[in-house]
């Protein structure tokens, strides 16, 4: 990884906007600047069409021979397909509020990370091919014919965008720059074009059930270490059932969090609640990946993806699933999951929680339900005891992560749980939370190291808010929902606001979880002295002493 | 931005010198009839157009808190469940514009530049609603030279937007107002260096060509002045389908008639025609209930996935290995 | 098309508005002249036809300024004829039908100006 510049380096070095109009400016790409491509054996095994070795930072990108008629006809299809994109593609009126909604654009002041030219770069190809006016005046109305440059330039946008939806909230049309996004990268893939840190995960979940490519035995294993560590802090070993036929629930997290630090604190955190509650719940190591890298591809692949849960449901006979804490995840569940693979297999029932008797009805159909409305819900029921002062040496902020919050409306269920377990909440600026929350920086697949600068740049406003919080009200963590988040976060806090630490939700709930027949907790789950505690018990001598 | 102005200058001053050479009937009876035809069928054919692609998935942009548990307060109308919900916010969307009420402006703070502060920004807002509320009150009034006898409703208007009584003929502030929006909603084209970046000849025609309609609007009415019971003739005789004579009108009144008609003739062909996608917006017209509710897919293509069995093929040593239940033990399998 | 019975109930609604201006006018009657009805006795006005049919509120309102606040009460023509200011005097004496004349043109073209809150409306009683 290249060494950073320093933050206001960074801010000042953002270029002002060229003087050239944006149709005759040429994609550039340097290192540093794009995704790794896709590997051709991994385009192959996936079927995916015209797979080839190419180089982004080559000039000949290697594309088939036909590419122009297969983009075009691809590109008609998907207008046929969605009336979306018709729809996005003709009412825009480029008032521009989008503009500085984007964290791309803010952070690289790059004219094209505008949400409205991001999709105009497609627009004006849509205006040349199927529209009147277009077709007569070209140019002169911002009409443009394929090239190559403009298949360059469409890759180029198309993975600087992280389809967070936050433009799409102050769109007074609701003009969605994800779903351009999403299907100019399906445009793309027509031609063989894909990134290797989407299409590597895409391989393995589809294949191993989980990103890495982990084998079931070594996933099982590194489970049943996650389960010692809670033993070491605890005490007590949480059971760890995989793929065990009947369970009532089916529980499907992302698989980051399983091998990922600090996303394993939150794995942790669920395995110490489902035990402290005794929940007749199972894992699947088949259907053992939540997250869906599909829907960082296509539409079909994330079918693909997503079909391994209900699959894995109906033939373990699970009666629901619970959903663990992650992103994107649950914009697929909650928005294309029972469209795609529903309805959900016979043997599914209701939702409902078996600890409080309250019966989920707004997953009465795809039969889902997230785990912090779970946790809420227990919370509400005083099924849990906690300790929150265990949580007292952090002062925690929260992250809504873009698709929980614009893509499922998940606001309030975490922030409930959070004030439950932590004595010290504070929010961030308002309009950096909730629906308007910023984005990491590099959610859909864009969580790559080659790009770190460029994410830390997409990562700005995130930061500089969470820095706000930091200075002013001293706060040193900051939780979330979501496995990328995990992953992102730590790097964005460490630049922008070094000192924060991140975590998931029921990483803080399992430290301040009183479980039955603990032992004094001395540490957190990051096997960290729990601070106070070691002079409380020095204290205690002291008086037993005298 | 200049060759939209002078297209709109062109187009004016063709229908000005057109009719006063003779050619009125061409201007002011041919033209809007054209016009209006192609308005209508347009807009029908580029709604129809919209509506033959399906609504693969439930995609609503969640505005706030969705319906879950009991004690959660759901943000009704800007995470809707229901139909009336989302009528709600449809309703909320194109009568007061909500989702750019929200509008924030980001700018760089600090001592070195690294703090961003996001200031609540209603200016857009503000005029883009009140343009629209001023065209169509002026859209409305002009129902007096539409209708015999003048409706209630008509008059009333007329009075309230008079009602500062200045000048003869009385000075209506909608048409004031009117321009006022129109030269801001310019002015941050022009000013504003993000939108000056974006903006194409199809931002600058369609402002150019409704502060042309405006101005010879508001000639008629205070300088120029057209024969107002003429005019109402005239008018009458297109809606009554039996044109008269336009004789001794005067030529500005074409240029304003042919503006319009223009304006008629532009909309259903360019980003005007919002005014019908808004409905269709997917991300706005859709309840968030996709859990609760299966949407459909009309295309939705069979499953193609990694199956169980394939994956247990694949791995049955290795899961037996870590004593994983299996549907089938290695040594049957091999059978 | 999908959504059908949406999209076109919203079809119809679009078509019935914007021809409100046709079907609105053909449920009243048609205008085809404004029936005014001329002084019979004189055939000239202070200026000349045009200009009166265009700018005669703008002439109302002038005379109302230089009779009532700089109480001069004679105008003087284009054509140099002398005229006394005067709505009562000057110009009912001719345009004595409200009726026939002034409410002709504005009734149908919604004008109501504001003369008659402070005169009187000739032919009407005491």
């Amino acid at each position: 990884m290249a060494k950073l510049p320093a933050p206001q380096d960074l801010l000042a070095s953002r270029p002002p906007f060229q003087g050239e109009h944006w149709l005759d400016i040429k994609p550039d790409f340097v290192p540093g600047g794009f995704c790794y491509p896709a590997k051709k054996e991994t385009m192959e095994l996936l079927h995916m069409p015209n797979p080839h070795e190419w180089d982004p930072a080559a000039d000949d990108w290697g594309l088939p021979e036909n590419w122009e008629q297969t983009i075009c006809d691809a590109f008609a299809e998907r207008l046929e397909k969605h009336r979306s994109l018709k729809l996005f593609m003709d009412i825009c009126v480029r008032c521009g509020a989008c503009a500085d909604k984007c964290h791309f654009f803010l952070g690289t002041n790059d004219p094209k990370n505008m949400p409205v030219l991001r999709a105009e770069l497609l627009r004006s190809l849509y205006r040349r091919d199927h529209t009147m006016l277009g077709k007569l005046l070209g140019k002169t109305i911002g009409a443009r014919g394929w090239d190559k440059n403009v298949v360059k330039e469409l890759f180029c946008y198309a993975y600087q965008c992280t389809e967070c939806r936050r433009c799409s909230l102050f769109c007074p049309y609701g003009i969605d720059t994800a779903e351009i996004t999403m299907i100019v990268r399906e445009l793309l893939h027509e031609v063989g074009l894909g990134t290797h840190w989407i299409m590597d995960p895409v391989k393995n979940c589809s294949f191993t059930g989980n990103h890495l490519g982990i084998q079931p035995h070594s996933f099982v294993e590194i489970v049943e270490m996650l389960a010692d560590d809670c033993e070491t802090v605890t005490g007590i070993r949480p059971k760890t059932p995989f793929n065990q036929k009947n369970a009532e629930i089916l529980f499907i997290t992302p698989s980051g969090d399983v091998f990922a630090d600090p996303g394993i604190y939150t794995f942790m955190g669920y395995l110490m609640l489902f035990h402290e509650l005794d929940l007749d719940y199972t894992f699947s190591t088949y259907a053992s990946e939540g997250g869906n890298f599909g829907s960082f591809t296509s539409f079909n692949m994330a079918k693909k993806l997503n079909a391994k849960m209900y699959a894995e449901a109906e033939r373990l006979n699970a009666k629901w699933i619970l959903g663990g804490e992650c992103g994107h995840m649950w914009r697929v569940i909650n928005q294309y999951m029972d469209t795609y693979n529903g309805p959900a297999p016979a043997n599914m029932i209701l939702p409902v929680s078996p600890i409080t008797g309250t019966t989920f009805t707004n997953a009465s159909s795809t039969k889902m339900v997230h785990i912090a409305e779970f946790t809420a819900d227990l919370i509400h029921h005083n099924k849990l005891n906690f300790d929150p002062g265990r949580n007292d040496h952090i002062i925690t902020t929260f992250h809504d992560s873009c698709n929980p919050a614009r893509g499922l409306g998940l606001l309030d269920e975490p922030r409930y749980v959070l004030n439950a377990v932590c004595n010290n909440f504070v929010e961030m600026p308002e309009n950096t939370i909730r629906e308007q929350t910023f984005c990491c920086g590099a959610g859909s697949g864009l969580n790559t190291e080659e790009i770190m600068e460029l994410r830390m740049r997409a990562g700005m406003p995130r930061g500089n808010a969470l820095r706000y919080v930091q200075q002013k009200f001293g706060v040193n963590h900051m939780a979330c929902v979501c496995a990328i988040d995990r992953a992102t976060l730590p790097p964005l806090a460490n630049y922008w606001a070094p000192g924060v630490t991140v975590s998931g939700l029921h990483e803080l709930v399992a430290n301040a979880l009183v479980m039955k027949g603990e032992q004094k907790r001395t540490m957190d789950l990051r096997q960290e002295d729990l601070p106070g505690v070691e002079e409380d018990e020095s204290a205690a001598q002291e008086g037993e002493g005298e | 931005m200049f060759l939209s102005l002078l297209l709109v200058l062109l187009i004016g001053a063709v229908a000005w010198a057109g009719s006063a050479v003779g050619f009125a009937s061409l201007f002011g009876v041919a033209l809007p009839y054209l016009a209006l035809a192609v308005f209508i069928v347009g807009m029908v054919c580029r709604m129809a157009y919209w509506a033959k692609s399906p609504v693969p998935f439930c995609i609503p942009t969640t505005g706030g808190q969705e319906q879950s548990l009991d004690f959660i307060k759901q943000a009704k109308f800007d995470c809707p469940n229901t139909r009336i919900g989302v009528f709600v916010r449809m309703f909320l969307e194109i009568f007061l514009f909500r989702s750019l009420f929200r509008n924030t402006q980001a700018d760089l703070v600090g001592n070195n530049g690294t703090g961003t502060v996001y200031y609540s920004s209603k200016w857009l807002w503000c005029f883009a609603l009140v343009f629209h509320y001023c065209f169509l009150l002026v859209f409305l009034r002009h129902f007096r030279f539409f209708t015999e006898p003048v409706p209630f409703w008509t008059t009333c208007l007329e009075t309230l937007d008079g009602v500062m009584q200045i000048g003869a003929p009385r000075f209506f502030m909608t048409g004031g107002i009117l321009l006022a929006a129109l030269l801001f909603l310019l002015g941050r084209r022009v000013f504003n260096e993000q939108l000056r970046y974006i903006s194409l000849v199809n931002d600058y025609f369609p402002l150019w060509l409704l502060v042309g309609i405006v101005c010879t609007g508001v000639c008629l009415r205070y300088f120029d002045k057209a024969e107002i019971a003429m005019v109402k003739i005239f008018i009458m005789g297109i809606t009554h389908f039996s044109p008269v004579s336009p004789d001794g009108i005067t030529p500005l009144f074409f240029a304003h008639v042919t503006l319009v008609s223009a304006l008629l003739l532009y909309f259903p062909f360019s980003k005007l025609a919002h005014m019908g996608g808004i409905f269709f917006s997917p991300t706005r017209n859709m309840a968030n209930n996709s859990r609760r509710v299966r949407h459909i897919n009309p295309w939705n293509p069979p499953k193609q996935y990694f199956t169980y069995a394939e994956y247990e093929d694949t791995y049955r040593d290795v899961m037996a290995e870590v004593g994983l239940p299996l549907e089938k033990e290695p040594d049957r399998a091999a059978e | 098309m999908y959504n059908a019975k949406t999209v076109i109930t919203g079809i119809i609604i679009f078509i019935v508005l914007c021809t409100a201006p046709f079907w609105v006018g053909l449920t009243g009657k048609n205008y085809k002249s404004t029936g005014i009805v001329l002084p019979k006795d004189e055939k000239n006005c202070v200026e000349n036809v045009k200009f009166m049919r265009a700018e005669h509120m703008r002439l109302l309102n002038e005379w109302r300024d230089e009779a009532l606040r700089k109480e001069n009460r004679t105008y003087i023509a284009s054509d140099g004829k002398k005229w006394s200011i005067s709505l009562q005097n000057t110009c009912l004496n001719c345009h004595s039908d409200y009726k026939e004349f002034c409410e002709k043109c504005h009734v149908a073209n919604s004008v109501y100006p504001y003369c008659w809150t402070c005169h009187i409306i000739p032919g009407e009683s005491k």
